[in-house]
């Protein structure tokens, strides 16, 4: 079956005064009809620009310069603005980190659901109403028909981001891209939301590509994860395979730096040094300053290679299961 | 809300108090009015009775409290030129000041929202460095310069446009405007585009300003990647929420326009209260300069108390002031 999303060698490049920066590099990955795929990495790996390259909300001086973008195996990047319009929101819906920030502060909820709703359809005012409140209702909002004529900041966090999720799944696109939407919300809020939008992508059969820091929160959610570092993916495979026994040396410190709950007293190993900027990447692995594991043969940038079955890793010494880093 | 109303009213009379003294001891220790009426001829004794004629031998808080007792009663005096109730003469000249005031604002608004807002929109291009440009050659240039400016240009040179006057004018039944014929329009063009000048240019600005912070807003990533048409999102979503800044700002200055028409009024013979106010100075008509100015201090109170409650119809988070934040 074609995956519901697949990104082949993408390559998304800033042209700066000082010269093009090349923030994503030879990106492939695959989602498909109701898989969760966790999108993990550090701050400034290009987790966020996975996303807006996806649908093409790059700003500017950014934009995809190779690659190819494919959607139920069509390949939507030379489609006109216009075309690429229509794809957002219908097909490939996103939902933001910040949830006091995703939604228009001066526009009443029912409003900011109107325009998403007639941007795709044509639809009465009674239709829309309906459709607002049954959206409403399925991210289990209470009092929908209340919680319509109020503005965003007379809703809680946890509130606001059902909202978000509701509008985001309004014309029950394929693919939702959701960045780090639970990071700004409470533990146990967050562990509402997740459940919601795993509930709700699992029961269509919505593609889902969860994208986050926080290698706990998509250890339970994701059925594959890939891991990115400096604008490339380094390790992907199903989560508990790579959770169990992680290839790549930057994976293996990720999970080793994930406090274990009732594990007190062990001392959390963090990974040394610092990503470095996409400026002044070293030539060969972009891990190898920070790696135990790097030798000569790490001088020049490992290809992305099949590892066991199903899994991928970018690495010339990967780790054999259980051996640390 | 109507606690904050009353509040800002309350403060809003002081400001009334205050000025009416400022106004009253300001504009009377000023020149001698006496002159005005004697002739000639006159000797002490009818100088002496013109002077307690006009109440003038009282001593100057007598004074004070009788011209505030009139003016509670809506009495400001007699004009000492022309005879009649110095605010039956500004009520009649009010109309061609606000007609012009009124135009100057929506020219600036018609013309300088678009603009400010594609300026923000290409912020490097070469269209917003001429737009740029343009604002701030409007904001510093003098507007009694461009105003002799454009009449040599437009009425000397090229013959095009009239130069003095409101020109034809209908009357509404309580107030006549000009810009309702086309003779009326002729005339008004000129002096309403010179007195828009630096409000255009300041709408300009804000609404650059305004538009470069909120296209990074995640709520318009969000309406965009939700697959709301780009009008929609500039021209709702965006475009309310950088008005708030521009209501506030254009509202605290257009009691400023107001003032500023006397120069305006002036140089194209508009005959508003501007023109009438530069006539009373010229022959120290006490009277009819206290009237003025207290009706230009009453028309900033409103004003501001006017843009205090349009903006909190604007922010919906001040409307609910003191409410969820
Ligand atoms: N407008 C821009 N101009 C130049 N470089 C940019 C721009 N936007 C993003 N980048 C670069 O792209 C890289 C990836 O950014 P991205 O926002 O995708 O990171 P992220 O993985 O989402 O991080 P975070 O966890 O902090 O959200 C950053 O290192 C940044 O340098
Ligand atoms: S390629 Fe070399 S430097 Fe890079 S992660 Fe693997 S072992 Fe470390
Ligand atoms: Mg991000």
């Amino acid at each position: 079956m074609t995956p519901v999303l697949e990104l082949r060698d993408l390559q998304t490049s800033f042209e700066m005064p000082e010269g093009t920066v090349h923030a994503l590099r030879e990106l492939s990955l695959s989602v498909s009809r109701g898989e969760i795929l966790g999108l993990v990495g550090e701050s400034g790996s290009g987790k966020s620009l996975t996303g807006f390259s996806i649908n093409r909300l790059i700003s500017p001086p950014g934009r995809v310069t190779k690659g190819e973008v494919r959607l139920h195996g069509r390949d939507i990047l030379p489609l006109p603005d216009s075309e690429m319009r229509k794809l957002r929101g219908r097909k490939i819906a996103m939902i933001f980190q910040d949830p006091m920030m995703t939604l228009n502060p001066v526009l009443r909820i029912e409003t900011q659901i109107r325009d998403v709703l007639l941007a795709h359809e044509k639809l009465s005012k009674s239709e829309v109403r309906a459709r607002a409140l049954a959206a409403l209702d399925e991210v289990g909002i209470p009092a929908p028909e209340e919680r319509l004529r109020v503005y965003p900041h007379q809703l809680s966090g946890g509130m606001r981001q059902r909202v978000a999720i509701a509008i985001a799944l309004l014309h029950k696109p394929d693919l939702v891209i959701a960045d780090e939407p639970t990071t700004a919300l409470d533990v146990t809020i967050q562990g509402q939301i997740l459940a919601l939008v795993q509930r709700l992508c699992r029961d269509r059969g919505t593609a889902l590509i969860w994208i986050s820091h926080d290698l706990a929160v998509v250890a339970g959610l994701a059925d594959r994860i890939a891991v990115m570092y400096a604008g490339r993916i380094v390790e992907e495979g199903p989560i508990d395979d790579i959770l169990d026994a992680p290839a790549h040396p930057y994976t293996r410190g990720l999970i080793d730096s994930v406090p274990v709950p009732g594990q007190r007293g062990g001392r959390l190993r963090q990974i040394p040094g610092r990503m470095p900027a996409l400026t002044d990447l070293p030539t060969g692995c972009a891990f190898a300053p920070r790696c135990a594991r790097a030798t000569e043969n790490c001088a020049e940038v490992p290809q992305l290679m099949p590892f066991g079955e199903d899994r991928k890793v970018r690495c010339v010494h990967p780790l054999a299961a259980g051996e640390a880093a | 809300m109507t606690e904050y109303i009353i509040r800002r009213v309350l403060q809003a009379l002081l400001v009334l108090i205050v000025m009416t003294m400022l106004v009253f001891f300001g504009v009377n220790v000023i020149g001698n009015p006496v002159y005005i009426f004697a002739s000639s001829e006159c000797d002490q004794a009818c100088l002496d009775a013109i002077i307690t004629d006009l109440g003038l031998d009282q001593p100057i808080w007598r004074q004070y409290l009788t011209f505030v007792g009139n003016l509670v009663q809506g009495d400001m005096g007699r004009s000492f030129t022309h005879g009649v109730p110095a605010l039956h003469l500004i009520f009649e000249r009010l109309p061609a000041t606000l007609e012009l005031a009124f135009s100057a604002l929506v020219l600036a608004l018609a013309f300088g929202l678009p603009m400010g807002i594609y300026a923000g929109l290409r912020p490097y291009g070469w269209g917003a460095k001429l737009i740029m440009s343009f604002s701030m050659i409007a904001f510093s240039l003098p507007v009694f310069w461009i105003g002799i400016i454009m009449i040599l240009t437009f009425s000397v040179q090229l013959g095009w446009m009239p130069s003095v006057g409101r020109g034809d004018t209908v009357d509404l039944g309580f107030v006549e405007v000009s810009f309702l014929t086309l003779d009326g329009l002729h005339h008004l063009a000129m002096p309403a585009f010179t007195l828009s000048l630096i409000m255009m240019a300041m709408v300009i600005r804000l609404a650059r300003a305004g538009m470069r912070e909120v296209m990074f807003t995640d709520y318009i990533k969000f309406a965009r990647a939700s697959g709301v048409p780009e009008r929609r999102v500039l021209g709702a979503h965006a475009l309310k929420n950088i008005l708030i800044p521009i209501v506030t700002v254009l509202g605290m200055e257009f009691g400023g326009v107001i003032a500023f028409a006397v120069v305006v009024e002036s140089i194209f013979s508009w005959p508003g209260v501007g023109k009438m106010l530069i006539d009373a100075i010229a022959v120290l008509d006490r009277p009819l300069i206290v009237a003025y100015l207290i009706c230009v201090v009453f028309m900033f109170v409103t004003l501001n108390l006017l843009v205090d409650v349009l903006y909190s119809l604007l922010d919906p988070r001040i409307r609910l002031g003191g409410g969820k934040a």
